[in-house]
C-alpha cells in the first residue's frame, strides 16, 4: 500500500476501481515461432540441431513406408517389385491379416465371433468407463462375460447359462443374508453358486445337442491379437477387484487375513512373471484333479492375474495410506459400518488417488500378455516368430510384422493412458 | 468427583462415565474420569493442549476404546459389541476440528449418505431432511457443490448440518473453530447457538470462553488426563478455585 504513495504512508480509497479485462495476448504464427523456436541465439541453435536430426530420421524412413508393397505374395516377389530400391514390404500383413488378428488355427468362417465379441465388449465395458451412462446398462456388462465365452469358444450353450444361473443364485442368496451377516451371506452365496453349477453340469450333459449351435473351438485355437486382447481383458478386470480384496486384506485388524495377504503379496511380487507362466504351462495341472484337464487359457489367466493383482494391491495400499485418518473418523462417527465406510467413502478416494498406478500396471500387463509366446501359445507374437518367419515365404520379414505389432498395442495402450487422463479430471472434484 | 452445583435442564441421564480410564501404550491419558450429563445439558470442556480433552469425546463414541470404567450413552453400554457401538454412533453426532467432509461427494451427498445407508431412508426424504439442516446452517445455496469449493466456516456448518441429518440426541463438538480464521468463527458458534437454544444435548471441547459463557450450563476444566474442576460458568470464570484453572485461565483471558 505504501510503494504507491511513497511520500505519504496514510491512504485511503475513495472509489472503488471498476474491474477491467485482461490485456490482449500479442499474437501471430511469426511471433509464437520467435517466442518459442528462437528466443536467444543457444535456443536457436538447439532448435537447428533438432530439426536436422528430424530430417534424417524422416529422411530415412519416409522412402521405406511411401515405397512400401502391398501386392506380393512372397517376400522374393516384393523383391521383385521393388527392384533394389529401398521400400517396405507390407504385403505380409495384408497376406497374413487374419493369422495376426485370430492365430492360424482359428476356423477362418468363425471370425465373425470373436468380432462381434470385441464389438459388444465396447458396449458392455462403456458403463463401467463411463460413470454417466444409464446404470441400467450394468445389466448387459454383467451378462456380458458368459456371452463373450460363447461366442469365442461357442459348444454347448448350456454351459454359459448355468454359469450364470449359478451367478445369479449366488447373487441372490447373499443379497438376502447381507443384512444379517456379512461373512454368512457371502459363504452362503459361494455354496448356492456350486449348487447350481454342479447340478447345472449333469443337466448340461444332458441336453449336450447333436450338434451345437456354435461350433466348438478349443482354447489352443486361439491365437494372434485376439489372445493377447482376451488375457488383458481378462486379467484386468479380474486382477482389479482382487486387488482391492489384497490391499483391504493387508490393512486388516485380523492377524490371519492380514499374515495370507502379505505373504501372498510378496511372494507374487518376488517372483517372474515368465516362471509364473511356465509354472501353468507345466505344473499347475498336477493342483487340479487329474482328468480335469483345466484349460491352458484358464491356468495362464489364473497367472497373470495374481502376478497383476499383488501389484495393482500395492498401488492402492499406496492410495489408502495418503487418506487422511479424518475420513474414516467421520465415516465411523456416522454410524457407518466397515463395509459401506470402505465402499462409499474409502475406496471411491483411494482409487481415484491410485488411478495412475492402476493404469501403469493395467498397461504393463497387456503389454506382458506377449509373454506366453513363451510357453508355445500363438499370441501375436508367437505368430510372427512362429508360423510366419518360419514359412518360406516371409523369412526374413521382421522389421514391418514387429513394427504393426507394436503399432497395435500402442494404439491401446495410448487408448487407455488418454481414458485415464480423462477419467482423473472427471473425478477432480476437490478443488484443490 | 462431587457433582458440584448444575442446573439441571432434565432429571433423563444422556450420558454416564464411570470411573473410566484410558491409556496409549503405557500413557495413562484418562484417570478416573466421572461425568453424568443430562439430557438438554451443554456442556464445554477446556484444558491445556495434551490434557485429553478430545481423547475424552472421541471415547464417548468410541472413536477410542477405553479400557477400564464404563461409558453408557442414552442407556446403552459401550462395549467392544459392534452393534451397540453402531447405534450410539448413529445417535451420537460428532464435528471435528478439521470438519473432515467427504471430498468425493457433493454437500446434499455428503449430508444424505448416512441417512440413506445406515438409516435406510428413501433418497427423497433424506434430501429433504438435508436441505431443511443446510437452511438451517444457512447455506443451501451451495448445496450441489463439493466441500472444496466451500470456505473454511461453511464446511463448518456443513458438518454440523451432515450430523444433524441423522437426528442425533446428542452432538460431540472438537474444537470446531480451531481451524477457522476470526470472522469465520462467529458464523459457526452463532450455528452452535441456535443449536444449544434448542435444547440439543452438547459436549463441546472449545476455547471460546464468551461462548461458553453464553451458553453452557457447565464448564469442565481437564489437565494432564483428570477433570480438575466443573462449576458453572459463571462461577468458573470468575472465581475459579484450583490453581492449575487460575493458571490456565489467566493464560487464556490474559491478553
Ligand atoms: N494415537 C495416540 N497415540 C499415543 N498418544 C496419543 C495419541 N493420541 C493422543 N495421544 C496423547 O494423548 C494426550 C492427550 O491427547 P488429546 O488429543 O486428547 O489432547 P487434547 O487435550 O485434545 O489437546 P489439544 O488441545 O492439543 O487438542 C496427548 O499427550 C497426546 O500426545
Ligand atoms: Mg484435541
Amino acid at each position: 500500500m505504501s510503494d504507491t504513495h511513497a511520500e505519504s504512508i496514510a491512504f485511503v480509497r475513495e472509489s472503488s476501481l471498476p474491474p477491467a479485462a485482461p490485456p490482449d495476448k500479442v499474437g501471430g504464427p511469426l511471433k509464437w515461432v520467435k517466442d518459442n523456436l528462437f528466443p536467444t541465439w543457444a535456443n536457436a541453435i538447439l532448435t537447428l540441431v533438432a530439426l536436422y536430426f528430424l530430417y534424417l530420421l524422416l529422411a530415412g524412413s519416409l522412402p521405406w513406408l511411401l515405397n512400401g508393397v502391398w501386392s506380393a505374395s512372397s517376400l522374393s516377389e516384393c523383391r521383385e517389385i521393388l527392384d533394389g530400391a529401398s521400400g517396405a514390404c507390407f504385403s505380409v500383413l495384408s497376406e497374413r491379416w487374419h493369422q495376426l488378428l485370430f492365430g492360424f488355427k482359428y476356423p477362418s468362417d468363425q471370425y465373425w465371433r470373436p468380432t462381434l465379441a470385441l464389438v459388444l465388449l465396447f458396449l458392455a465395458a462403456a458403463p463401467v468407463l463411463f460413470i454417466d451412462l444409464p446404470r441400467k446398462m450394468l445389466l448387459f456388462t454383467g451378462l456380458y462375460p458368459f456371452l463373450a465365452f460363447w461366442l469365442i469358444w461357442g459348444g454347448p450353450i448350456w454351459g454359459p447359462i448355468f454359469a450364470l444361473l449359478g451367478v445369479v443364485a449366488g447373487y441372490i442368496v447373499y443379497s438376502r443374508l447381507v443384512q444379517k451377516s456379512f461373512a454368512m451371506a457371502l459363504a452362503g452365496g459361494i455354496v448356492a453358486a456350486v449348487i447350481v453349477w454342479y447340478v447345472g453340469g449333469f443337466i448340461g450333459e444332458a441336453l449336450r445337442p447333436a450338434s451345437p449351435l456354435l461350433e466348438a473351438i478349443p482354447s489352443r485355437d486361439l491365437g494372434g491379437f485376439m489372445l493377447n486382447m482376451m488375457l488383458g481383458i481378462t486379467c484386468v478386470s479380474l486382477s482389479l477387484p482382487i486387488g482391492i480384496a489384497l490391499a483391504l486384506g493387508r490393512q486388516s485388524h485380523l492377524p490371519i487375513v492380514k499374515g495370507i495377504c502379505v505373504v501372498f503379496i510378496e511372494f507374487v511380487r518376488g517372483v517372474p512373471l515368465i516362471t509364473l507362466l511356465f509354472v501353468a504351462n507345466v505344473m499347475l495341472a498336477y493342483f487340479f484333479p487329474p482328468g480335469s484337464g483345466v484349460d491352458l487359457f484358464i491356468r495362464v489367466v489364473i497367472m497373470i492375474t495374481m502376478f497383476s493383482s499383488a501389484y495393482i494391491a500395492e498401488v492402492i495400499r499406496g492410495g489408502l495410506a495418503a487418506l487422511p485418518k479424518g475420513q474414516y473418523e467421520a465415516a465411523d462417527s456416522l454410524g457407518l459400518d466397515y463395509a459401506q465406510a470402505m465402499r462409499l467413502i474409502i475406496l471411491p478416494q483411494a482409487m481415484k488417488i491410485s488411478i495412475p498406478g492402476i493404469v501403469n500396471i493395467a498397461v504393463g500387463l497387456f503389454k506382458d500378455t506377449t509373454l506366453v509366446s513363451v510357453i508355445s501359445l500363438f499370441d501375436i507374437i508367437g505368430m510372427i516368430r512362429g508360423p510366419i518367419l518360419a514359412s518360406t515365404d516371409w523369412n526374413g520379414v521382421y522389421w514391418e510384422l514387429f513394427m504393426f505389432a507394436s503399432l497395435l498395442f500402442f494404439i491401446v495402450c495410448y487408448g487407455i493412458s488418454q481414458y485415464s487422463q480423462w477419467l482423473e479430471r472427471r473425478l477432480a472434484t476437490d478443488h484443490r | 468427583m462431587a457433582e458440584t452445583a448444575q442446573m439441571k435442564v432434565s432429571d433423563e441421564v444422556a450420558i454416564r462415565i464411570d470411573n473410566m480410564n484410558k491409556w496409549y501404550g503405557a500413557f495413562h491419558v484418562l484417570r478416573d474420569i466421572d461425568l453424568t450429563v443430562h439430557r438438554g445439558e451443554r456442556i464445554v470442556i477446556c484444558g491445556p493442549s495434551g490434557s485429553g480433552k478430545s481423547t475424552l469425546i472421541r471415547c464417548i463414541n468410541a472413536l477410542e476404546e477405553h479400557q477400564k470404567g464404563s461409558i453408557e450413552v442414552d442407556g446403552t453400554l459401550l462395549s467392544s459389541d459392534l452393534k451397540n457401538i453402531d447405534k450410539i454412533r448413529s445417535e451420537v453426532g460428532m464435528c471435528f476440528q478439521h470438519f473432515n467432509l467427504f471430498p468425493h461427494l457433493t454437500i446434499l451427498e455428503n449430508c444424505t449418505l448416512a441417512p440413506i445407508w445406515v438409516r435406510k431412508t428413501p433418497k427423497k426424504e433424506a434430501e429433504e431432511t438435508a436441505m431443511h439442516f443446510l437452511e438451517k446452517v444457512k447455506i443451501p445455496d451451495q448445496a450441489n457443490k463439493y466441500p472444496g469449493q466451500l470456505s473454511g466456516g461453511q464446511q463448518q456448518r456443513v458438518a454440523i448440518a451432515r450430523s444433524l441429518c441423522m437426528r442425533p440426541r446428542i452432538m460431540l463438538f472438537d474444537e470446531p473453530t480451531s481451524a477457522l480464521d476470526p470472522e469465520m468463527i462467529k458464523e459457526v458458534l452463532d450455528t452452535m447457538i441456535e443449536l444449544a437454544e434448542e435444547g440439543m444435548t452438547m459436549l463441546c471441547v472449545t476455547h471460546e470462553m464468551g461462548f461458553a459463557r453464553q451458553v453452557a450450563n457447565r464448564v469442565i476444566f481437564m489437565d494432564e488426563g483428570q477433570i480438575v474442576e466443573q462449576n458453572e460458568p459463571e462461577a468458573f470464570f470468575n472465581n475459579p478455585q484450583s490453581p492449575r484453572t487460575q493458571l490456565f485461565l489467566s493464560q487464556i483471558l490474559g491478553h
